[in-house]
């Protein structure tokens, strides 16, 4: 039993439904008790789809228990057979369910039905939402495409070299983080290689498109969280080859490229000489350069996680100081890459542990899922989404990719924006001693009789512009956020000119420099805060 | 703007003998857990640790809006493989769950453990485990415990539940009490307090809420306890301060002008209050409510309104709709209809209005699409799906989260119903 008040992931039935929801003609009969169609919401709300997800839930109550709820089951089957007809069905427990042990498969089975029933066995007590989406995606591509493998030991014949080559798309699903917007990317980038697309799926399939995954020359994975298990399958069927980059950012586009040339034998130097991405020449801008080095927390699922720790550290130049995920299937992939930064890997589906972390880390921004947007809300840190879990936010109506050369350029916008630009943190010192320029002077536009000071306002000079998906310091949380100094706090007692030159410090770095020096004084066993524990404290937390 | 203040009179037979259609099928409703989201909010010092599945957390986390509060009252044990292997097993893990948890929150003194339906189907015997906790922690913390299960309870149901397992606990009136009211229900500070200032105005008292703000606050109970329910939702509370000798006042529930006075004037009969009195006191409120409701009669009066199930609150609201807004009424659906707590709301329904119970949700899509009404009201789940086919929908959780009880809250209900349609004549995309 654990003790839990926030989730990353759903239990994996919600999986199952994030790939029955993103396809077409597919129904979900779930074997469930009311109340838990309140994923329903997950899809109408956050991802405001607009027809309600294809699930019919049995909806089973106390008093069924002792009689007949496999009946039940049968009923709801048949009347989504009549009512909706779709082209297959995908059939399974959620947790309450699992229990009672109907066996929603043989039931199924038994219906005789004359579409496909394909069952799944998503155990509710040992796994989480990712695993159920790509066992739900695996299943349905088994059940669908086994039929048409080629028998055991046939060659794929060589592909018609007068045919553009094609691929499917495989991983996207609804509730995904910008998966509607990063298909569209892939797609443009493939065609301009020369590659077609042959299905995309989850996301828009029937699964009379399914059974057409065969027929495509490779398979390209985007999510593998959720595709990795049904591209191995394919692989081993219809000896399809697979790519393995992910491609976000700009690096790891060019290798996708390269990685899509290999398998097919296409030039990629018309796309990688088009610099088709406007990042490159930003990151080199000049006016960059206060990005060098500033420290980043990275934390999500693994594939977002991974790729966001490359474009941080070899793009932005940033410091990566953390870099975690709450996908344990993936933990390993994770720990690897921890490797190339030298940090220690964060492995975890604890939101307290992860908050601990990222204070302990003391970063300037955080990369991380809308938990950390919290978080970092809380400790008054940026922090750009990059990941699911999701948000109403994060499907935002613009084109937003995260994948390709025009993903490249929105990771850019989104992660700067959080953070004090370059300029301004040379004009923040420059005009520090100012007396119009502290942290109560209201900002200048609201003349004389402004209203008490906002943090986010230009006079101020912190770059916290509300954006929907940079989630950044709201004003009121940041002025909680940072203490004034207060000689009582902490066990070493600040020296009045100590507190003196605390108080010169801009009042939005104010606070880290008072915590940084308390604890150092604290690791130092020092009772006392001068002026020279503050520098040396400075010079200790210098990068 | 004039203002109607004439007494409506009631429909000569209402809704008390209308056919009620009883459905069985798909539910589109919370399960009780969902409750916890205002409860933990009212009771200022509990704590809600739900006994459940990682469903159960994720539910919590969806229905409340991802994370509103950095560590907020409430919690689910997750149960995992291991736990389902022994149940001897299973509580030594709620043991160390609840210590580890009580070590972090000293500021608890109310812990309820909320069954679910993994713990109920199960049989986790949360009952017996509240009473081990209890011999640890009372009387520091006193652990009750209530089932939020969705085979069990449909969302406010879980509040009905978790007062029903409170009234056990509340002390017994002294014999020389006097004639007390209790109002039972969790209604929110604000509309709590315009309720006490009325009560007082009126020289009613000494007055109660239940639940209090505070558990250690919690009012006595006996044979002079008259109790008046703020909510339509608390069949088994009531039933259990009836065991307890309390009496229930019969009164409408205080929706709208109409609704608040004759829900006011239930207790004050009760008390002896004189009319002239009553009269003064209400007066000022009731005709402030009527105008405030009266500048969103004009946009809503005569368009056909259709309730899904959600709350139970529908068959006062749909009242509250007709009688004071002036719509009329498609279907009113409800998860439960109780008989008796609503009797008054019932007579007061036009005659021959479609009542349902229990929902089988594709048969009612069928039905609103069928009737084509101008405002559905409906959960989260069903309202996005049903504007795309060009109805207008209010989502009817923001009438349970929403001040919507009493006189300074019916421009506000009003309000809530008018703003979809209002949205939709206002948009030209």
């Amino acid at each position: 039993m654990k003790l839990t008040v926030w989730t990353y992931e759903g239990p994996p039935h919600v999986g199952a439904m994030r790939v029955a929801t993103a396809m077409e003609g597919l129904h979900y009969v779930l074997h469930a008790p009311q109340g838990d169609t309140y994923a329903d919401l997950l899809f109408t709300m956050i991802e405001r789809r607009k027809k309600r997800p294809p699930v019919t839930y049995t909806t089973f109550q106390a008093r069924d228990l002792g009689g007949d709820t496999a009946e039940l089951f049968k009923s709801a089957a048949r009347e989504v057979h009549e009512r909706f007809d779709p082209q297959a069905i995908i059939v399974g427990a959620s947790c309450t369910a699992e229990l009672i042990q109907d066996d929603p498969a043989g039931l199924a089975k038994a219906l005789g039905l004359p579409i496909p029933v394909i069952p799944l066995e998503l155990p509710s007590y040992l796994r989480k939402e990712n695993w159920g989406a790509a066992e739900t995606f695996y299943q349905i591509v088994r059940g669908l495409c086994g039929p048409f493998a080629p028998p055991p030991g046939t060659r794929r014949p060589a592909p018609d070299p007068e045919r553009r080559p094609t691929c499917n798309l495989l991983g996207p699903t609804a509730l995904g983080f910008r998966h509607r917007d990063d298909i569209q990317e892939i797609t443009h980038l493939l065609g301009m290689m020369g590659v077609d697309i042959n299905v995309v799926a989850p996301y828009g399939a029937t699964p009379t498109d399914i059974t057409r995954l065969g027929e495509a020359d490779f398979n390209v994975v985007m999510y593998p969280e959720t595709a990795s298990v049904a591209a191995n399958w394919l692989k081993r069927t219809f000896h399809q080859p697979m790519t393995t980059v992910v491609p976000i950012g700009v690096n790891a586009t060019r290798d996708f490229i390269g990685e899509v040339a290999q398998i097919t034998g296409l030039d990629p130097e018309p796309v990688l000489n088009g610099e088709p991405s406007r990042f490159n020449w930003y990151s080199r801008s000049i006016d960059s350069t206060y990005l060098t080095g500033k420290r980043v927390f990275v934390f999500g699922d693994a594939t977002h996680a991974i790729a966001a720790a490359r474009v941080a550290a070899t793009e932005f130049g940033f410091k990566v100081v953390g870099l975690g995920t709450y996908a344990r299937e993936f933990a390993r992939d994770v720990r690897e890459a921890a490797k190339r930064y030298d940090v220690e890997p964060l492995i975890t589906d604890d939101y307290l542990e992860v908050e601990a972390k990222i204070e302990e880390a003391a970063p300037e921004l955080v990369l991380g899922t809308q938990m950390e947007r919290h978080i970092a809300k809380r400790l008054g840190i940026g922090c750009a989404v990059i990941s699911a879990p999701v948000h109403v936010q994060d499907f935002p109506a613009r084109y937003s990719p995260q994948m390709g050369f025009e993903g490249a350029n929105v990771l850019f916008d989104t992660w700067v924006h959080p953070l004090t630009m370059g300029l301004e943190e040379h004009l923040l010192t420059m005009f520090r001693e100012d007396f119009e320029f502290h942290g109560d002077a209201a900002p200048s536009h609201l003349g004389k009789g402004g209203a008490r000071v906002e943090p986010s306002e230009p006079a101020t000079g912190d770059a916290g512009t509300q954006t929907a998906e940079a989630a950044v310091l709201e004003p009121a949380e940041t002025a909680a956020a940072i203490p004034e100094p207060e000689a009582a706090t902490g066990p070493a007692e600040w020296t009045p000119e100590a507190l003196q030159e605390l108080k010169k410090i801009p009042f939005f770095v104010r606070g880290k420099a008072q915590r940084n020096t308390e604890r150092y004084a604290a690791e130092m066993g020092l009772t006392r805060i001068t002026l020279e524990t503050l520098y040396d404290a400075k010079a200790h937390y210098a990068r | 703007m004039t203002v109607d203040l004439a007494p409506r009179p009631a429909p000569t037979q209402g809704c008390a003998d209308t056919p009620v259609l009883k459905e069985r099928g798909q539910r589109e409703v919370f399960c009780g857990l969902t409750g916890i989201i205002w409860l933990h909010r009212k009771i200022q010092d509990a704590f809600f640790l739900i006994v459940g599945s990682r469903t159960c957390a994720h539910l919590m986390q969806s229905a409340a809006g991802v994370m509103i509060f950095a560590e907020p009252r409430f919690g689910t044990a997750v149960m995992e493989e291991r736990d389902l292997a022994g149940l001897a097993d299973a509580n030594e893990e709620l043991d160390r769950v609840v210590a580890r948890l009580l070590e972090r929150r000293p500021d608890i003194r109310q812990l309820f453990l909320v069954g679910s339906c993994p713990s109920e189907v199960i049989k986790l015997d949360l009952a017996k485990a509240a009473s081990r906790l209890n011999r640890q922690y009372f009387p520091q913390v006193q652990v009750l415990n209530y089932s939020g299960s969705g085979i069990e309870t449909t969302f406010t149901q879980g509040e009905d539940a978790c007062l029903a397992a409170i009234v056990p606990t509340l002390p017994a009136e002294t014999a020389d009490a006097p004639k007390s009211l209790m109002v039972v229900g969790s209604l929110p500070d604000v509309v709590e307090d315009q309720f006490a200032r009325l009560f007082a105005d009126l020289g009613i008292g000494p007055v109660s809420f239940f639940p209090a703000r505070r558990s250690t606050d919690v009012p006595a109970v006996g044979p002079n306890t008259h109790f008046l329910l703020a909510q339509p939702f608390l069949s088994e509370t009531g039933r259990l301060l009836e065991d307890r000798a309390a009496r229930r006042v019969p009164a409408p529930f205080p929706f709208g002008a109409e609704g608040t006075t004759a829900w006011l004037k239930a207790a004050a009969d009760l008390f002896g209050v004189s009319g002239d009195r009553f009269d003064r006191v209400t007066d000022a409120p009731h005709r402030r409510a009527r105008k405030a409701v009266q500048h969103y009669r004009d946009r809503l009066a005569g368009k056909r309104v259709f309730f899904f199930p959600d709350s139970q609150l529908e068959v006062p609201l749909a009242r509250f709709l007709n009688r004071e807004v002036g719509m009329r009424l498609a279907e009113v659906g409800s998860p439960y209809l109780h008989r008796q707590h609503l009797a008054e709301e019932l007579a007061w329904l036009p005659e021959g209005t479609r009542l349902s119970e229990g929902q089988h949700v594709d048969r009612q899509l069928d039905r609103c699409r069928e009737d084509q009404p101008d405002l559905v009201v409906c959960g989260l789940g069903l309202a996005n799906p049903l504007e795309v086919e060009g109805l207008t929908t209010k989502w009817s959780i923001e009438l349970v989260f929403t001040p919507v009880h009493g006189y300074e809250q019916a421009g506000d209900l009003a309000e809530l119903f008018a703003r979809p349609v209002l949205r939709k004549q206002r948009l030209e995309v």
